[in-house]
Parts: structure tokens; sequence; C-alpha cells
């Protein structure tokens, strides 16, 4: 009976603990990714208690991150785009033809960038000024400069050795103090940069109120067609940097090298907490959801268990990280929970 | 942000609109509308649903633009071209919808503050001051105290008439020169009904010029300077307060709708 009695209470005045924890920024999947780090510790001391392993996630796991914190505000604002793996190829196709042709890996660097605008700019404008759903547009895209990059680069792939070394490498996939990967700390920085950005600039608050009510963004007097052109355009250009710090590191460009990254960077956003609906998003979340994804791979092989296990634990994971955001956020869905837990007790 | 206000200027009417049409394809939701409003009146609007009303609000406010007619704000001709809802704060025009002027998911002082917000040259908020404006908004303007609504409070948490409450501080705070109310007593509870025509009061006494859009004759009757019946896209009266009683009015709306079924353009 706890369920009738606690319904009467206004408890939404008087937050109690969980909903009180649940205002620090992206708490819960700290707390699951601490306990899948500690979990991987105990399962497998020998890969987990070493320096080698964290720092290959630094490098492996950033491009991902890039990308993941785009989406966030994509996702804030009640959109989605799916066509970021083609940029990965299409702008990792300007950056290395610029090297190789044009012996100019720095104005590769901008082609890269000025490419996943583009893309951005493309799917912008069709979703805002033409208003075709995000996700049918981005679809199309996806085929389309995925299909463009295969035409242009032969389905060749680009090795890019002589880049070793070079001042570019060092400062995109070299090691601050022989240690640390440069590529975590530009994800670092950026993920820093667009907390600040969704949290506190005057255009991330006008893609939370987009993902929220367009028609009360309208009403407010924000400019919803500008704003979701240039969302996506920033989506295109995170994308293009993504895809230059993936080409650096491997220091080979091939021109399906964005595939794989799809699901794996939406799974990153929507367990770090960012509400599917729109409105809400979280950066700390999707930097930690994002760390758990890119962990839980080689997490689940260096315990042991057969790698055909790695795909269904993932899965588990990310449903069991969604359901923990909807009933700590939700009052009364946690009010609900409690009570089903309440009456199997009584039972 | 902008300060430059239009203010000093002196002017005969905030606003004024001339043979104002707007169609929908073959739907004329508005068709010839002339209507000028005084610097310091009170103006009831009303008529059924579908009469047209909150085209007419949308149009004078920018969020729609008309198939033809022409906008004086403050006397001065308003370029189509340019006008918005930003250009449309920016003249110190305030709505207050009845709903959907909220954002629900987002904390109170973000709402009272989007599309003004208080930015450095970056266009980053300063989070701080707008917090601490709300909450003097809160405190000062509506007399929230004690009700565990602060700054940070999101707006699915409030109730319906603290909401409008919020809508309504924001519209002062911004200093509006013309408020416009769509409904605002719509879904309050009595008690709330009666700060709201407080309010209303106030807009009067403080030199400022309302629309309110309102259902309820009686509250409209005992405020409004004038009151102007809109019926399927026209004005059909314009009565000055003290034509007509309360039941008079009522007996005029009435027969409108019966005659109006009768004689009314396919």
């Amino acid at each position: 009976m706890s369920t009738h009695l606690s319904s009467k209470t206004p408890e939404v005045r008087a937050p109690g603990l969980l909903p009180r924890l649940a205002r620090v920024e992206g708490l819960p999947i700290i707390l699951v990714f601490v306990i899948l780090v500690v979990f991987f510790m105990i399962a497998a001391p020998q890969v987990f208690l070493g320096w080698p392993i964290y720092l290959s996630f630094l490098t492996t796991v950033p491009p991902m991150l890039v990308l993941a914190i785009g989406l966030t505000l994509v996702v804030a604002a009640g959109e989605i785009d799916l066509s970021f793996p083609s940029t990965l190829a299409f702008a990792g196709y300007l950056f290395s033809v610029c090297e190789t042709q044009l012996g100019s890996p720095w104005l590769g660097l901008v082609a890269a960038l000025a490419g996943g605008a583009l893309i951005g700019l493309v799917n912008g404008t069709l979703v805002a000024v033409v208003g075709v759903p995000s996700i049918i547009v981005t679809i199309g895209t996806q085929f389309f400069w995925a299909g463009a990059a295969s035409i242009l680069s032969g389905g060749q792939s680009d090795a890019l050795q002589e880049l070793d070394g070079t001042a570019i490498y060092n400062i995109f996939a070299g090691n601050l103090f022989g240690v640390l990967p440069m590529q975590a700390l530009w994800a670092l920085a950026i993920a820093v940069f667009m907390w600040f950005i969704l949290n506190r600039h005057r255009f991330g608050e006008h893609v939370l109120f987009i993902g929220d009510s367009r028609t009360v963004a309208r009403v407010a007097g924000v400019n919803v067609v500008l704003e979701t052109i240039k969302l996506f355009t920033l989506m295109g250009v995170l994308g293009g940097f993504a895809a230059v710090l993936l080409t650096i590191e491997n220091l080979n460009y091939f021109s399906t090298q964005g595939q794989g990254y799809l699901l794996p960077a939406l799974a990153g956003v929507f367990i770090g907490g960012t509400s599917v609906f729109g409105g809400t998003a979280t950066i700390v979340g999707t930097f930690f959801g994002t760390f758990i994804i890119g962990m839980l791979e080689a997490g689940v092989v260096a315990t042991g268990i057969a790698g055909f296990w790695v795909q269904a634990i993932e899965g588990i994971v990310f449903v069991a990280a969604v359901v923990l955001h909807l009933v700590v956020e939700s009052p009364a869905k946690l009010r609900a929970l409690s009570g089903i837990v309440g009456l199997r007790r009584e039972q | 942000m902008d300060t430059q206000t239009p203010k000093t200027r002196s002017y005969e009417h905030i606003v004024r609109a001339e043979n104002l049409s707007l169609s929908y394809g073959k739907v004329r939701a508005l068709s010839g509308i002339d209507l000028a409003i005084g610097k310091n009146e009170i103006v009831g609007l009303i008529g059924d649903n579908g009469a047209g009303k909150s085209t007419l609000i949308k149009t004078l406010t920018g969020v729609v633009r008309p198939t033809s007619g022409k906008l004086y704000i403050r006397d001065e001709l308003v370029d189509w071209g340019s006008y918005s809802v930003r250009e449309a704060h920016r003249l110190r025009f305030e709505t207050v919808y009845q709903e959907k002027s909220l954002g629900e998911k987002q904390p109170l002082w973000r709402n009272i503050f989007v599309g003004r917000q208080i930015t450095n040259r970056f266009g980053f908020i300063k989070v701080a001051e707008e917090r601490r404006i709300a909450n003097d908004i809160l405190k000062r303007q509506l007399g929230f105290r004690g009700v565990g609504i602060d700054a940070d409070s999101t707006i699915s948490k409030l109730s319906g008439g603290e909401r409008q409450g919020i809508a309504i501080g924001r519209a002062m705070h911004f200093d509006s020169d013309l408020i416009i109310l769509d409904e605002p007593t719509v879904a309050l509870a009595i008690s709330e009904v009666r700060k709201v025509l407080d309010f209303v009061r106030s807009i009067k006494t403080s030199g400022r010029a309302c629309i309110y859009i309102e259902h309820n004759l009686a509250h409209v009757h005992e405020l409004a300077d004038r009151l102007v019946v809109l019926d399927r896209g026209r004005i059909v009266a314009d009565i000055k307060s003290g034509e007509m009683t309360l039941e008079q009015l009522t007996k005029f709306l009435i027969d409108l709708q019966h005659s109006g079924h009768a004689v009314g353009p396919a």
C-alpha cells in the first residue's frame, strides 16, 4: 500500500535523496562507469590493473567521443543525425587527398572540416527549410556521401605513413609528455567547450527549447530554421574533425572507415542519459557513456568470456542504463517501482 | 543586447492595423481588419472559437505574416519583410499565450530570458544574473513566497496558475508597452483569477496598453476600455466601455451567432 500513501505526499516540491542526486549531471552513469571499471579490475586484474589498457582507450575512444558530443546536441534538439559515418569517410578522403596529392596535411585538416560543414549544411537545410524529418534526410545523405567517398577514392585505401612524426601527427595523435594521447586531450577540450555551448551559451539554450517545443521556441523569438541549420553544420564539422583524428591515428585512409561507428556513438549518447524526446541533454553523461561503450569490448574479452558475448553484454548495459535514467529522473516511475518492490516483500 | 528603446517618442496608437487580411489557401482567417489600440488602452477581444482572435494576435506580434494589409506601430509603418517575433519583442510587445509560451523541461530562469538572454559579447549567458533576476521576479512581482518554487524549478512542476504568473511576470520584467493576454484565466482557480485581473488593472495604471482575449464576458466587461468583437475573421462590433451592460452584451453576442450563421460568407 506504500504506493497510495506516497502518491499523496507532494514529493515534487521536496525532492528525496535519489532525485536530488540525479541533479548532479551524469551521476548515475558515472557510477555505472566506476562499477564497470571495478568489475573489470576484479575479473581481469592482469589487464585492468595496468596503465596500458587505459592509454589504449584514450587513443581509440576519442573519434567516437567527438561524434557522440555533437550528436548529444542534435538529440537535444529532438533531431537525429545518422550520416556521420559517411562524414568520417568523406572528410577523411578530403584530408587524405590533400596530403597525398598536394602534400599539405594542414590544408587537409581545413578541407575535412569544410567537407563536414558542407554535409551538415545540406542535412540542416533539408531538415529545417524543406521540412524532411531528420532521420530520413540523414539516412539518405549517409548513403550519398559514403558513395561519393567510394567514387572519389576509387575504393582504394591511402597509406599515410609519411605523416608519422610530423607536426600534425604530433598535435593530433602524439603523446603529451610521452604518455598522454593528444587525441584524448582534444576530445576532452571539445567536451568541455561543448558543455559550455550547450549549458551556458545562447545557442545551446535555443537548441534545448527547440527540442522541448518548436512552437514555444518560435514564440519566444528563437529563429528555429537558422538554429537547426547551425546545429547540423556543427555536427558536420565535428564529424570532419573526428575523421581527421581517426585518419591520422591510423596513418591510413580507407573509404569504409566510418562503418561501425553509427550504433556505438548513438549508444554512448543514450547510455549517457540524453533523452530521445529532446529538450534535455547531458554532455557529462555522453562522455562517460561513450567510454563505457569503448571499454566494454576490451573488458569483456579480457575477463576471458568468449568474444561472442560482447554484443549481448553491450545490449544489456545499454538497456539497463536507459532504464536507470528513466527511473532516477522520474519520481513517479521511481515510486511505481518501489511500490512493486514493496508489494513483493509483503507477499 | 538591444538597449535602445523606442519609448521616448510620443505616439497616439501603440498599434494600428489597416485592412489586414490573411488566407490559408482558400480559408480566410482574417479579412479587412481595421483596428487601432491607444497608448494606454485596454481592449477586450472577444469572439467564438475560430473567429480569428489568435490569428489576429499572431499577425500583430510577428508570428505569422498576413496576406495583405498594413501595420503601424507607434504610428510608424511596419515593413513586413523585417517584422518578426524578435522585432516585436524589441518594440516592447509581449504575448502571454494560453499555453505553449513556456518550455516544459526547462528551468524557470531560462524561460524568463529565452530569446532575450543576458550574455557577454561571445553569447555566453550570465547565469548568475539571470537566476538572481528570476528569483526577484518571483518574490517581488509575483509574490511566490514559501511555495517551494525558485529560479531552478522546472516548468513541468508548476501549476497552470503558476505558469500564467511566470509568463505575466516575464512581460512585466521586460517592461512591455503592449501586453497581449490570450485567455489568461482559462485554467485558473478563482483566487488566482483575481490576481490576474489585478495585474490587468496594473497594466492600465502603469500607462501601458493591453489586448485581452477572454471567453468570460464578465471579466472583460469589467476591465476593458473597449470591446472588439470578431466573427469569422471580421470585426463586427467595436463597443466602448459603458455603452452596453453585461446583459446587453451577452444578448448581442447570442444574436450575432444566430444571425451570423444565416448571412455568413460562404
